[in-house]
């Protein structure tokens, strides 16, 4: 049962190069096809927020299992903190645990578990719903528990892979809002993967845009935050997100 | 089992919940009543034709003539005692067969090595008509209380160990990978997502033994027994008592329902985290 096996070693700890993320010449291919991930360099800051774009297949996904320690690094180097957190589009809590218990799964608090996941939950503005089997959950109610799951690890390194992509969209609207406001105050570098190119620009620090399993744009975002939807400044970094993701604005 | 026919019926009648509470009340008052009519009118009919002598006694008792056996039997302890014997055989085979079958999905589910080792034989095994054993455990266990267990416990162990199994292979990976990223040991994993998770299924072979440990009950009290419901059935068969082997039948129908029932609401206690819709659509 090679599916719940300890994470790969050869992931790096970064605890030496003050908790960044660090990607030098990763290569990642299936069965001797075309390299899904092609020699890519990626750098995250700490407290650095980036979103991760590109189309289907452009190997966004298989990046962040890497970083996750979900794929194996088979040729190239990964380091990141070692404390680390994955929001995955699906919320993927146990059915059979009620909510507050999923978010201190694995956790070693003892009696103080509780009330910490509390003090989370409430924080994602889920603390009426602590006790709810998780079935009960809408759709954005999973998603804020999901979050609650992985800020209860106060994680250096934040993976979110397309965590409102099955959201509706007003939904989804608040959630980025609230995970704008989680990022102010926890500070944690966030790798957000996304289809999303408003979301990307609301959101992050800097834009990276994949293609063929390379890194084809990457565009800081030199906005003041909050950011708002409706920001004039938007249509021009949009443009160049568009254009590098292969969809031309004046179609 | 009636009691899920009676379930549907219900949920069928859905459309219902528009009208007036107290005209959706006698609606269901009345499905109720219709649904016990017909058994008790055929109940009349059986009494009737047995009074008439239109049914010889030699071939069914009548229902009143079961009722009273059924009352002296519990009287002068023959049924308590019998009742009590072929219980603790199914108790005591069903515990067997829970031990074994868990036992054995666990080390099959669990690791590779393991599945190879177990699960081959077991599949073989379990294409074997159990039944067919009789002759066997009788030379090799003698006629006393080993063969009956025994052949209870193998039969109900195949239930278990096959839902198991298939309860544990089944578990989503998406939540593996989950535990995994939450940095789970294999133990906690393990206890917190795989045994949890394959209880739904666990449970729908604890169902399915309980109702193959009374078939096996049945035929290994028949067979060869000096106690027990089966034998009780027997032995009136040699004085032509319709009534006694009547009265065994209706206690075997009625351990049956029960043993289900107590399985039913060990599922709704153990699988409360299920959506209510989500429960009613179990295989029975």
């Amino acid at each position: 049962m090679n599916a719940i096996s300890q994470p790969p070693a050869n992931i790096i700890p970064a605890e030496h190069n003050s908790g960044a993320v660090t990607v030098q010449g990763l290569t990642r291919r299936f069965s001797n096809g075309p390299p899904v991930l092609d020699r890519l360099d990626l750098t995250i800051a700490p407290g650095e927020f980036v979103a991760l774009l590109g189309r289907s297949g452009s190997g966004k996904s298989t990046l962040l299992r890497t970083l996750s320690g979900l794929d194996p690094v088979t040729e190239g180097h990964v380091s990141r903190p070692r404390d680390v957190a994955v929001v995955f589009q699906e919320s993927r809590l146990l059915p059979w645990k009620r909510v507050w218990q999923n978010i201190i799964l694995g956790q070693t608090g003892g009696k103080a578990g509780r009330e910490r996941a509390g003090e989370v939950l409430e924080e994602v503005g889920l603390g009426h719903r602590g006790d709810a089997w998780p079935l009960t959950l809408s759709g954005g109610e999973s998603q804020r528990a999901a979050l609650a799951r992985a800020l209860v690890r106060e994680p250096a390194f934040l993976m979110l892979d397309e965590p409102f992509a099955a959201l509706d969209a007003l939904t989804r609207l608040r959630m980025q809002q609230l995970v704008a406001g989680l990022w102010t105050r926890h500070r944690c570098a966030v790798l957000l993967v996304t289809h999303d190119v408003d979301e990307a620009l609301l959101l992050a620090d800097r834009a990276v845009v994949l293609e063929s399993g390379r890194i084809r744009t990457d565009l800081p975002i030199p906005l003041d935050r909050p950011r708002r939807h409706d920001d004039p400044r938007f249509g021009h970094l949009r443009s160049i997100l568009l254009d590098a993701l292969g969809v031309h604005d004046d179609d | 089992m009636s009691e899920t026919t009676l379930r549907h019926t219900v949920h069928t009648a859905r459309p219902v919940l528009t009208m007036k509470p107290h005209a959706k009340f006698q609606l269901r008052g009345w499905h109720t009543l219709r649904r016990y009519l017909s058994p008790v009118v055929l109940l009349l009919i059986w009494q009737i034709a047995c009074s008439t002598g239109l049914l010889s006694t030699r071939l069914v008792a009548s229902p009143t003539q079961i009722i009273s056996t059924g009352w002296s039997l519990i009287h002068d302890g023959t049924l308590p005692v019998n009742l009590g014997v072929s219980l603790l055989r199914a108790v005591s085979g069903l515990s067997i067969a829970l031990v074994a079958g868990i036992g054995l999905a666990l080390i099959a589910g669990l690791s590779r090595t393991g599945e190879d080792i177990v699960d081959a034989p077991l599949q073989i095994m379990r294409t074997l008509p159990v039944l067919a054993l009789v002759p066997l455990f009788i030379l090799w266990f003698g006629i006393g209380e080993t063969p009956k267990i025994l052949l209870v416990a193998l039969g109900s162990t195949f239930p278990v160990y096959l839902n198991l199994h298939k309860g544990i292979r089944s578990i989503d990976p998406k939540l593996l990978e989950m535990a995994r990223t939450l940095g789970l040991s294999r133990g906690q994993t393990i206890r917190d997502v795989i045994l949890p998770g394959a209880l739904p299924d666990l449970l729908i072979g604890v169902r399915f033994a309980v109702g193959i440990s009374w078939l096996m009950l049945v035929v290994a009290e028949q067979v060869n027994a000096d106690s027990g419901i089966g034998h009780m059935m027997m032995d009136a068969e040699d004085f032509l008592r319709t009534d006694i082997i009547l009265v065994g039948l209706f206690i075997y129908g009625l351990l049956g329902l029960v043993s289900d029932q107590i399985v039913r609401m060990l599922e709704n206690r153990l699988l409360a985290w299920r959506p209510a819709q989500h429960r009613k659509g179990q295989p029975v």
